[in-house]
């Protein structure tokens, strides 16, 4: 409650501060705004950064701190007894003092003094926020008091504020780096976890995969199997399927965007075949289950084959279909950047407009369609919901596509899925599986993006 | 309409004074363009006479690249552009139901105005053209093929021992004569040049000046250019162009010594363009 009046405090004062410093400097000059260094905004946003910055900072400092203060001193004020315990003991005590403060029932008779150190804890929390409340209030109070003294014509608010700004911006990307630091490093641990209990020679090379493991000691088949393969298989398998539809059908369709159509045409048609992408993989998958399976099945009895009603093609192709928009607006734009004085010095020597393309265009444009194809390939790997609602569960080791396959992405969500205990081999295998997509992924995004800068080299 | 009669009278009657044995090889009647309601030519009569450089000179907007690029139809590619009148190559209408734009292109070679090597070797620049129309049915022919233009283009000795690297990798002037040399490997009548010199240094410009007054042996050229002092060094004939029409076209000699007219004169002694 404090620390929310404290925020709606801090605005007002950085508001109010504004206003301050942009009239001050403005009266600083007699109204003569071209003798100030910066634009009088610039000093306005100078006194609402020090009115509202540092408390802001000590607000986060205390909300990230708070918890863990207050924790101690209570800690310190407990009798000996409940205290000089082993670390297990201590969280427990931690758990009742927490559950205590929060007037939740711990389910047993508590203590009198763990009931007489939660009120203290209580009352510590209670304290605290509202020291913060009046100590951040004053430190905003003289922040902006300062900063409107220190106005004078001479002073260099813009660079100051920019300062500001520019730190701003660097906290900004490190929050993104900073999250996938936090993504690959859980992955790498968890999975070394994995690697303990399984070996990894026989994860990557093994040709049996079937991750169910006994609960009790005494259950039949106690020890699962993780062998990989079949699953890279997989995914290998509806990769290609996925990609025989999407490049052809993707490329040609680029290229008739950039060097047939029409620019009304191309204005009608771009925005319709990006809808395609937005549509939710999950529809798709709708899609590929109802529509696309059944459909090759009946295709494949009527001409005498067995297909299962769950196979590795329909997911393949709708998964294609589903990737072709970004086939397509990739190349588009790598072709669109093809310079238009190569077409003309061919078309000058009487070339057609296939052989243009053909032999012009199309080897122009080949780094930056590899490089769009490679990052289709790496969506391919990764896309979930279309295998696993078309192409099933089974982890057949097979390349006929009429079978059902399941993909490293597919055994993934189902091995997360519903309650599930962290420290079988069953479940970490999940962060196994995740890091060998990682690394595969980042590879050829790796690649893709080289092959793209050394394209751009050539035409700027 | 008096001054464009009067220029028109002007261009017909001074058309071919003094060498009158020399054959005409591309005419222009009446030609007008449009760019959708936009006229960018108000009907344009021009000779240009067979082995003979013909420079197309005049203020920026003055229509010259659009007339240039009338004489092998690369207007087609520019939308909603609309072509009227009368051209003809060696009696043959340009524009005629039975020629086909992309053989016209083939006898009506193009040099660009910024040297648009293809992302090739230099080897497969110059035998792109002769590959797509069919000329060399073997390897060896299509190395003389190669050879020959380069060697005519006065490029062969600097790149005889480069001939797989990339065309982009060569200086901006070798990739002008490299882009004049792949025209030339299509052995077209016709060369036309729209402002060929523009993006190059001044001994890459003595370059391509010398090779063009070479070339007029076997080809004709025509040129357009906001360099006079090119126009005076490297033509026969100069056509003055200013705001869609063709106000005078005369010997290049007459032209920059004795204008008719007084826009021609303030043209070339700089009052304006």
């Amino acid at each position: 409650m404090q620390l929310t009046v404290l925020l709606v405090v801090l605005a007002v004062l950085a508001v109010v501060g504004y206003h301050l410093g942009r009239s001050r400097a403005a009266n600083a000059v007699g109204g003569r705004i071209v003798q100030l260094h910066s634009v009088p905004a610039y000093y306005g946003a100078y006194v609402a950064l020090w009115a509202g910055l540092p408390a802001f900072l000590l607000f986060v400092a205390w909300g990230v701190s708070e918890g863990w203060l207050v924790m101690q001193m209570v800690l310190a004020g407990l009798p000996d007894r409940l205290t000089s315990v082993d670390a297990q003991g201590i969280a427990l005590l931690k758990a009742d003092l927490l559950n205590l403060a929060h007037g939740l029932n711990t389910g047993r008779q508590p203590d009198p003094a763990v009931v007489a150190g939660a009120e203290h804890y209580n009352a510590l929390r209670q304290l605290g926020d509202w020291a913060v409340l009046g100590f951040g209030s004053a430190l905003a109070v003289a922040g902006l008091w300062y900063a409107r003294e220190r106005i004078s014509p001479r002073m260099r608010a813009r660079n100051q504020v920019e300062r500001v700004i520019n730190i701003v911006l660097i906290g900004c990307s490190l929050v993104a780096i900073l999250t996938t630091v936090g993504i690959v490093l859980s992955l790498v641990f968890e999975a070394a976890r994995f690697f303990m209990a399984v070996n990894p020679l026989e994860f990557l090379f093994g040709l049996h995969w079937s991750p169910q493991m006994a609960i009790r000691a005494d259950q039949v088949g106690s020890s699962g199997s993780f062998g990989a393969v079949p699953l890279f298989a997989g995914t290998l398998l509806i990769t290609v399927i996925a990609m025989l539809v999407a490049v052809p059908v993707g490329l040609m369709a680029a290229i008739f965007m950039s060097e047939y159509a029409t620019p009304r045409m191309r204005t009608a048609l771009k925005p319709i075949l990006e809808v395609l992408a937005g549509i939710p993989t999950v529809v798709y998958g709708f899609f590929a289950a109802l529509t696309m399976a059944p459909f090759v099945r009946r295709i494949g009895d009527a001409v005498g084959l067995d297909v299962s009603s769950e196979s590795a093609l329909a997911a393949g192709v709708v998964m294609g279909v589903m990737i072709i928009p970004f086939v397509s607006s990739l190349s588009d734009d790598v072709i669109n950047a093809v310079p238009q004085s190569l077409r003309d010095g061919s078309y000058g020597l009487g070339a057609t407009k296939s052989e243009t393309i053909k032999l012009v265009v199309m080897p122009a444009a080949l780094p930056g369609i590899v490089a769009a194809v490679m990052l289709a390939v790496s969506r391919a790997i990764g896309e979930t919901m279309i295998v696993t609602m078309a192409a099933g569960l089974s982890a057949n080791l097979t390349a006929n596509p009429l079978e059902a396959v399941t993909t490293v992405t597919t055994q993934i969500a189902t091995l997360l899925v519903g309650d599930q205990e962290f420290d079988s081999p069953k479940t970490l295998s999940a962060f196994g599986l995740g890091l060998v997509l990682f690394i595969v992924t980042l590879t050829l995004n790796m690649i893709a993006l080289r092959v793209v800068q050394k394209y751009r080299e050539k035409y700027d | 309409m008096t001054t464009q009669t009067q220029s028109r009278m002007g261009a017909t009657m001074n058309a071919p004074s003094a060498l009158p044995a020399v054959p005409v090889k591309m005419q222009a009647r009446d030609v007008k363009v449009f760019y959708g309601a936009k006229q960018a030519l108000k009907g344009i009569n021009l000779d240009i006479q067979e082995n003979r450089v013909m420079a197309l000179i005049g203020p920026s907007g003055c229509g010259k690249s659009t007339f240039l690029r009338c004489l092998n139809r690369m207007n087609d590619t520019i939308e909603n552009c609309r072509v009227e009148g009368r051209l003809t190559i060696d009696g043959d209408d340009i524009y005629g139901r039975d020629i086909d734009p992309v053989q016209l292109r083939a006898r009506v070679g193009m040099v660009f105005q910024k040297p648009n090597p293809f992302p090739k070797s230099i080897y497969d620049n110059i035998a792109y053209g002769p590959r797509i129309h069919g000329m060399a049915s073997h390897r060896d022919e299509m190395d003389e093929v190669v050879q020959k233009s380069l060697q005519r283009a006065g490029l062969w000795n600097e790149v005889k021992d480069r001939l797989r690297e990339p065309g982009t990798g060569l200086s901006g002037g070798q990739q002008q004569r490299l882009c004049i040399a792949r025209a030339i490997a299509v052995s077209p009548d016709v060369i036309l040049m729209d402002e060929p010199c523009s993006a190059l240094d001044p001994i890459a410009t003595a370059h391509i000046e010398e090779l063009i007054d070479e070339l007029r042996e076997n080809y004709t050229i025509v040129i357009v250019t906001h360099n006079m002092q090119q126009a005076a060094r490297v033509s026969q004939k100069t056509a003055f162009f200013h705001l869609g029409d063709m106000v005078e076209c005369d010997d290049t000699e007459e032209i920059f010594t004795n204008p008719r007219d007084e826009r021609t004169q303030g043209y070339i002694t700089g009052r304006y363009g």
